[in-house]
């Protein structure tokens, strides 16, 4: 009896307590993809926030990446999604925005700290309204396993020749699989094979833009070439990458089985902690020694604001701090590989991320030719080049054959390309 | 007079007993389908859904690149089929026959082992066949290498020739409960004087499964082609766990439950589209209503049944 009547005050007074906070604050909810970073938007960068701004606070609900996307626009369509938005890049977002369920963010203060570039992935496509705050970039390259480089007296290639001598080498020595990267998730050859050593032969912007205007095709030299380079791949895969999934291709890198890992520079922090040997990074190979060299600085992910949120204060105020040189600090060190894209100087720790920013002074960026635009449609380039570049590696393919296929069914939908 | 005036009264209870199941059968069942087949016959320009007739299906049929997949679907699906037919309901039916013979020992253990892949879920057994397979960490090689047979080791899933047949059996190893179950029930009811009758004649062994038993299982193993047809096409999670949505390699493996569900829930950058995704839905209603009509109208009632 007794014990009942003390558990019922005790019961009363914390239900009064979370009364007393909900009556004050104000609680922000975000939506997410990223539920690999739940423990660090927990831990680290929501009280750095909630400790500057009393009275807000803020939770993290993220779902399965898979799945983000239709979670997202049913709960935006039932009403029921977060105030704070994570934004997929260019037209997953904009079609949010033009449905008035993404809020115009264009009078945000720290809209002023981001490049137009930064800020061209949400935009409208006349860049008059901008609708989310720019988190990170991730940028391609290829992480090799430094101990085993070293073990086999190579250098990290530079030029094309260089690094299809050093695969050829490991082949030989035959300790090591040449390069992990398998072709049963298909993602992979696109994103790590086609847009990671592509931009080196459409020379970035350029030849990506002119895809958009109409001016170059899917079937000149400069976008089968690096078809031709995957076709090369093959023979430095391991035995039945036909079957091998991504997780396959982490783990093989990651257990010192693989020597070269094509990769996003996500894979950082995964890395770090798998991997018991030391890594290094180098950027896509150019033709020849002193070519200027491109890589794929892609835009990644930002932060907008549901326009339907009840609280729209506390989210500008949420939205004003992630634009800050402060937010970016964080970020880009708790998430190494996600390079923050404000343009304030930010000071890095990890090597492996300091060695893959270190390309944007040397390189000039661009982004995923595919993203922007050309994936409006049916059939979607994106999905396209998944399929095409898989053929392409398992020799199932010939490049011209899938850079003709990639440009008709491009040329079915697309204006300028008719 | 007083009979004459008599009207049977109207007997409520029927309606009230069938309501419940037929609610709840129309709300889930019967409106989401005429939702579906409605949802075909309209398209989305600027956010309004007009009405543009079969519009929608002469894209599917017509548009070289819509009626391509479709077809590769479709040609996918059956030998899905195919080999489920060939390979599962002929095991099904030997292992129910070894099953109901009165001189196997353990036959409950058998039934139980053969039948619990049937309970496991799909993502399970498509991730540990995926496991099983892999060239890199599956057992698959090695058992093969142990006995000198590693030259016929291929990444079965990876290879365009290989991974629908391989899929199809993952399939079949999980399922071949279901017809060994539902002919071991059928056999378990033929009457023993029925073959005591036979065994008098001078029929015993095989001949008596061929001339006595089969006949009278052919019902059943009517229900279970056909069971076997609509859960074929419409089958989607084996597939979707293995091989994910893309269904690779190269669509080798795309049947209309994964094309289906890539156009109506979208993938990656591809928006979703609803309308031609029910097009597709609606293809696969037809299809599975033709093949069902097939078999009830120019099949079953054609089937003898023996009455004991």
């Amino acid at each position: 009896m007794k014990k009942s009547a003390l558990m019922l005050a005790l019961l009363g007074s914390t239900v009064m307590g979370a009364g007393l906070a909900h009556a004050e604050d104000v609680t922000l909810t975000i939506e997410s993809w990223r539920n690999d970073d739940l423990s660090i938007w927990q831990e680290k960068i929501i009280p750095a926030f909630e400790a500057a701004n009393p009275g807000i606070k803020v939770q993290f609900t993220p779902s399965a990446p898979a799945e983000y996307n239709a979670v997202l626009n049913s709960k935006l369509d039932a009403g029921s999604a977060g105030d704070l938005i994570t934004c997929r890049p260019f037209d997953a977002s904009l079609a949010l925005y033009d449905k008035g369920q993404l809020a115009d963010l264009s009078g945000l203060g720290a809209m002023a700290n981001f490049s137009d570039v930064a800020k061209s992935a949400w935009q409208t496509d006349d860049g008059s309204a901008t609708f989310c705050v720019p988190m990170a970039s991730v940028i391609h390259g290829f992480i090799y396993n430094k101990d085993a480089f070293e073990e086999l007296g190579i250098e990290a290639p530079a030029t094309e020749a260089e690094f299809f001598a050093a695969l050829d080498k490991i082949k030989e020595d035959g300790t090591y699989i040449p390069m992990a990267m398998g072709t049963n998730d298909q993602w992979e050859a696109a994103t790590m094979g086609y847009n990671n050593v592509g931009p080196n032969y459409w020379k970035g912007e350029e030849g990506r833009l002119a895809l958009i205007k109409g001016e170059q095709k899917l079937t000149d030299d400069q976008w089968i070439a690096p078809f031709r380079q995957l076709a090369k791949w093959k023979d430095y895969l391991g035995d039945g990458f036909e079957a091998q999934t991504y997780p396959d291709s982490q783990n093989l890198f990651t257990l010192g089985r693989a020597a070269v890992y094509p990769a996003g520079s996500w894979e950082i922090s995964g890395f770090n902690t798998q991997a018991d040997f030391a890594m290094g990074a180098f950027a896509p190979p150019v033709a020849n020694g002193g070519d200027e060299c491109y890589i794929s600085d892609h835009t990644d992910i930002a932060i907008g604001m549901n326009a339907a949120s009840e609280n729209a204060e506390a989210a500008k105020t949420f939205l004003e701090w992630v634009g800050s040189a402060e937010f970016a600090t964080l970020y880009a060190n708790s998430l190494p590989g996600f390079f923050s894209l404000n343009s304030a100087q930010i000071e890095m720790e990890d090597p492996l991320a300091q060695e893959f920013v270190s390309w944007r002074q040397k390189c000039n960026s661009t982004i995923r030719s595919t993203y922007q635009i050309l994936s409006r449609g049916t059939p979607n380039l994106e999905n396209e080049t998944w399929n095409a570049s898989a053929n392409v590696i398992k020799g199932t393919e010939t490049p011209e054959a899938a850079a003709e296929r990639l440009q008709s069914g491009l040329a079915s939908w697309y204006d300028p390309q008719k | 007079m007083a009979l004459g005036s008599y009207k049977r009264p109207v007997r409520w209870h029927i309606a009230v007993f069938l309501a419940p199941a037929v609610a709840i059968y129309t709300a889930i069942m019967i409106l989401p389908l005429f939702g579906t087949l409605q949802l075909a016959l309209f398209t989305t320009v600027d956010r309004e859904l007009v009405f543009v007739g079969l519009d929608n299906f002469r894209t599917l049929f017509g548009d070289v690149r819509w009626s391509d997949s479709f077809w590769n679907a479709l040609v996918n699906n059956t030998w899905f089929f195919i080999i489920h037919m060939l390979v599962q309901n002929p095991i099904g039916i030997l292992l129910a026959a070894l099953l109901s013979s009165p001189r196997l020992r353990m036959s409950a253990f058998y039934r139980t082992a053969i039948f619990i892949p049937t309970i496991l879920s799909f993502v399970i057994v498509g991730f540990a066949w995926k496991l099983i397979l892999s060239p890199i960490w599956g057992i698959a090689p090695g058992i093969l290498d142990a006995v000198g047979l590693k030259s016929l080791f291929a990444p079965w899933l990876g290879k365009e020739e290989y991974a629908l047949t391989t899929l199809a059996l993952i399939s079949v190893w999980q399922f071949v409960g279901i017809p060994m179950m539902l002919i071991y029930a059928a056999l378990l009811s033929i009457p023993d004087e029925i073959l005591e009758a036979a065994e008098c004649d001078g029929l015993s062994g095989m001949a008596q499964f061929w001339k006595i038993k089969l006949p009278l299982i052919l019902p059943s193993i009517g229900i279970i082609s056909i069971l076997t047809f609509v859960g074929n096409f419409n089958a989607f999670d084996l597939i979707y766990s293995a091989q994910g949505a893309l269904a690779g390699p190269d669509f080798a493996t795309d049947v209309l439950g994964t094309f289906l569900y890539r156009t109506f829930f979208g993938f990656q950058l591809q928006l979703g589209d609803p309308n031609m995704g029910s097009t597709i839905a609606s293809a696969m209603f037809l299809i599975i209503l033709v093949g069902v009509s097939i078999y009830l109208f120019g099949i079953q009632t054609r089937l003898r049944r023996y009455q004991f």
